[in-house]
């Protein structure tokens, strides 16, 4: 009484859509995953763990501690900084060398991380909510920030700077910017700092850089703008197409965000990052991930140890 | 408190962004609409199943999808426009699949009658439509139109989230500033209460004037 | 109802029949060389390459959009189980006798009807600190349960007079005559709505991705925005969608199904239902108001 004639109709798209997930998606995958453009590092620096380390003043470390590992925020898609295979699930760069190195500081072995991946606009929220112990990942401090979270470091003084092709011989600078297409990040502080700084430069903006440098590959724009550090990741997937041109026309000192009343740890941390300055990690780390692109390790920046809060 | 008027032109920016975003997307999906239903009652068939194609799979996708498709997948095809455009061609062509069946039942309720009546006076199917079904199944979508454009200006929400300007991505730029976020929240939400109670005022004149008596 | 679109003209004639073929191979030549530029576009931008398709071979990739799939899944079908639970317990606060509760009750349906559901998940997001799948599942709870209390309450008033007069008469108690006579009913009338409504809230976990949620459509952003398989945007899209809209297709057919059934029912003689289009209902749109006794 209640067959209709579309039921055979709706029960073939339900087997349609099963087969397709199913014989699509299962069992007849390769191994491992695909190959990737640009070159790797032999091998990843290691970092010794201390032995007998304890922070008993610092919630977030007696939390991590208790259950074995840390939980660490991190970029996904910025090549050579924080990389997430998508095959693998494996991170790689050297913000995620940092948080291993202050991983092995801290006593807990950096193989056990979890890393987590957070978006930018989502990076406060996560430190407040403990979704996260801490976050490493192009994480610029500022005055506002400061309010709502705590910086260690900083660990790299990046600055706003500009990726050309290899045989662009016009662009020096943002000055030479003038007609040329530049792509950058809808919405975001390059974007703005060169529409208000530049504004005859012509600006592209897309969704993500990734696009911008395919598009600049592909001779759409003539230029990509944002922190050296990211512009140096892409140049080293494309090493014999890209360059990284100027001196940088701002600064942006990248910390590792902590929770704000986490003094304890944010003091660890910076005390960590010291030594591994000092004994040479930190260039190693370097060179393993950004320095493959050619460009020479810089010196690191001060420490800020700014007071408790 | 504060938050309001010491950032009121943040917050004004964004909900001019949204008014924006709901009234161009509004006409694109009218427009859309419009051509998709007269489609779908069409005598050609092979313009029924597109208009037919293009409801049912439309009416099924994910409204954060097709944006997805269109902001990040059409550059691809080197069509390179202001996100803002983007954004309004996703809402509009989303909406217009609704709109298009708000119009088909509102032409299903006209009475039979008029139709047969009108093509008993020797009417075309372009006359019939325009001269008679059409006046009077306007009366009785008004409402169903309604609801969906504040159902628009609602999604305009998730336009933000793909760096457009809007009401929710203010939220971004306040929080950055160190404002209380649930304040910024609260004045937010009023913002999308004047834009919807705005859209639903609007049309309650609109079938106060046109709508068929109940 | 069927017959209005047969009503707009006469049954042709032969020369119309001929103009009508003319249109129709006019029409279907125009879609088709619409497809076919759009094909074009495809090839000529290079959508069919190796390296954009390459990826989805591999195992790690398949689990990874699978992984997301099933994410999804596992929100939806939280937030469903939550919704409707959520939607009974307010429509109960609706129809209930009490002044204080059913004024609430309105109040707190009205107010999550009238929120972008996405404000309300980055509010709960955001402000409240809450984990992304939780923020995502609430949410959704809010606004879809505030939608399914009107739905279930529209129903239950739409049960016949008589039925609950009857009930009183035979000295039923007011939970006894919900239970009992118009609930039974309403909820057999109702169901193409609530499953329209379930569809909204299957398309609606798409938006977790905005919340960093590790749905299906961020494991495909994931893979879409690699510059290693040559930024496979249009590749992932197309695998993305089917799977997405068969879903909702899927559930929405079954909502048709369900409609159509009822329709022929003994059972639901007693309701007076507007045949519930699937997925008529929009995210936003009002509930479906049954005619009123």
């Amino acid at each position: 009484m209640f067959r209709t004639p579309r039921v055979p109709a709706a029960l073939a798209l339900l087997t349609a859509l099963l087969t397709v997930v199913g014989a699509g998606l299962t069992g007849c995958g390769k191994e491992g995953s695909p190959p990737g453009k640009g070159p790797a590092a032999d091998k990843l620096p290691t970092y010794q763990v201390a032995q007998r380390f304890r922070l008993p003043d610092s919630p977030t470390w007696t939390r991590a501690r208790k259950r074995g590992y840390f939980v660490v925020g991190v970029k996904e898609d910025q090549p050579y900084l924080g990389e997430r295979d998508p095959a693998t699930g494996v991170y790689s760069g050297f913000d995620i060398e940092i948080a291993r190195m202050i991983s092995a500081s801290l006593g807990l072995d950096p193989k056990t991380i979890r890393f987590k991946t957070i978006a930018s606009a989502n990076r406060e929220t996560a430190l407040q909510n403990g979704q996260i112990d801490y976050y490493v990942g192009t994480y610029t401090i500022n005055a506002n920030r400061r309010k709502l979270v705590g910086f260690a470091g900083p660990y790299y003084m990046a600055g706003q700077s500009l990726l050309v092709r290899r045989d662009e011989n016009d662009i020096h600078g943002p000055e030479d910017l003038d007609g040329k297409r530049v792509c950058s990040a809808a919405g975001s502080t390059p974007y703005q700092r060169i529409r208000t700084d530049y504004p005859k430069a012509i600006l592209v903006a897309y969704d993500t850089y990734s696009v911008c440098v395919d598009n600049l590959l592909t001779y759409q724009v003539d230029a990509v703008t944002t922190d050296d550090a990211i512009l140096i990741g892409y140049a080293a997937k494309a090493p014999g197409e890209l360059k990284v041109v100027g001196k940088p026309f701002s600064k942006e000192p990248y910390g590792i965000g902590v929770p704000r009343d986490d003094n304890a740890l944010r003091f660890a941390m910076n005390d960590a990052l010291e030594a591994r300055q000092k004994n040479g990690d930190w260039k190693r780390a370097y060179e393993a991930t950004l320095g493959l692109s050619g460009v020479p390790a810089p010196e690191p920046p001060p420490i800020d140890r700014y007071p408790a809060s | 408190m504060n938050v309001l008027t010491e950032n009121f032109h943040t917050y004004a920016e964004g909900f001019l962004g949204t008014v924006q975003l709901t009234v161009y997307s509004s006409v694109l999906a009218l427009v859309l609409g419009f051509l998709m239903a007269s489609f779908r009652v069409a005598p050609v068939s092979s313009l029924r199943v597109f208009g037919t194609a293009w409801v049912t799979v439309l009416r099924n996708t994910p409204l954060t999808l097709l944006f997805f498709a269109v902001l990040l997948g059409l550059p691809r095809f080197g069509l390179v426009l202001p996100f803002k455009v983007f954004a309004v061609i996703a809402l509009g062509c989303y909406t217009s699949a609704f709109i298009c069946e708000a119009l088909r039942s509102g032409i299903n309720t006209v009475p039979r009658g008029q139709g047969e009546a009108a093509r008993s006076l020797g009417m075309t199917f372009g006359q019939t439509l325009n001269l008679v079904i059409l006046p009077q199944a306007f009366r009785s979508v008004i409402p169903p139109i309604g609801s969906t454009l504040i159902a628009l200006a609602k999604n305009s929400a998730i336009a933000g989230a793909f760096s457009v300007t809007e009401l929710l991505g203010t939220y971004k730029t306040l929080s950055e500033l160190g404002y209380n976020v649930v304040w910024t929240f609260v004045w937010i939400a009023v913002g999308y209460l004047v834009i919807t109670l705005a859209i639903s005022a609007l049309f309650h004149l609109m079938e106060r004037e046109w709508g068929v008596a109940r | 109802m069927t017959g209005a679109a047969t009503a707009l003209y006469d049954v042709p004639g032969p020369r119309t029949r001929r103009r009508h073929r003319l249109y129709g191979v006019l029409a279907t030549v125009l879609i088709l060389a619409l497809l076919a530029w759009i094909l074009y576009l495809l090839f000529d931008t290079e959508q069919f390459t190796y390296t954009k398709w390459m990826p989805f071979e591999y195992k790690g990739i398949q689990e990874l959009l699978l992984r997301g799939l099933g994410n999804s899944l596992k929100a939806f079908a939280m937030a469903a189980v939550l919704s409707l639970a959520l939607g009974g317990l307010l429509a109960t606060g609706r129809l209930s006798e009490h002044r204080p509760v059913r004024w609430s009750a309105t109040v707190v349906v009205e107010f999550f009807r009238a929120m972008p559901v996405l404000v309300m998940i980055f509010f709960i997001f955001v402000a409240l600190k809450v984990q992304p799948l939780p923020a995502l599942v609430a949410g959704l709870t809010l606004y879809n349960g505030s939608v399914l209390a009107e739905v279930f309450r529209a129903g239950v008033e739409s049960v016949e007079r008589g039925q609950r007069e009857a009930a009183f008469a035979l000295g039923m108690r007011k939970s006894q005559v919900m239970a009992y006579v118009l609930v039974p009913q309403a909820v057999r009338a109702m169901l193409p709505a609530i499953i329209s409504q379930l569809v909204v809230a299957l398309k609606d976990t798409s938006l977790g991705y905005l919340i960093t949620y590790e749905e299906f459509l961020h494991a495909g952003k994931l893979i879409a925005s690699n510059l290693d398989y040559d930024l496979p945007f249009i590749p992932v899209v197309m695998v993305i969608s089917p799977i997405y809209i068969g879903m909702c297709m899927l559930l929405s057919w079954f909502a048709g199904w369900a409609a159509r059934r009822e329709q022929r029912s003994p059972k639901t003689e007693a309701v007076e239902v507007a045949p519930a289009e699937p997925g008529t209902l929009l995210p936003g749109g009002g509930a479906p108001t049954a005619p009123r006794p």
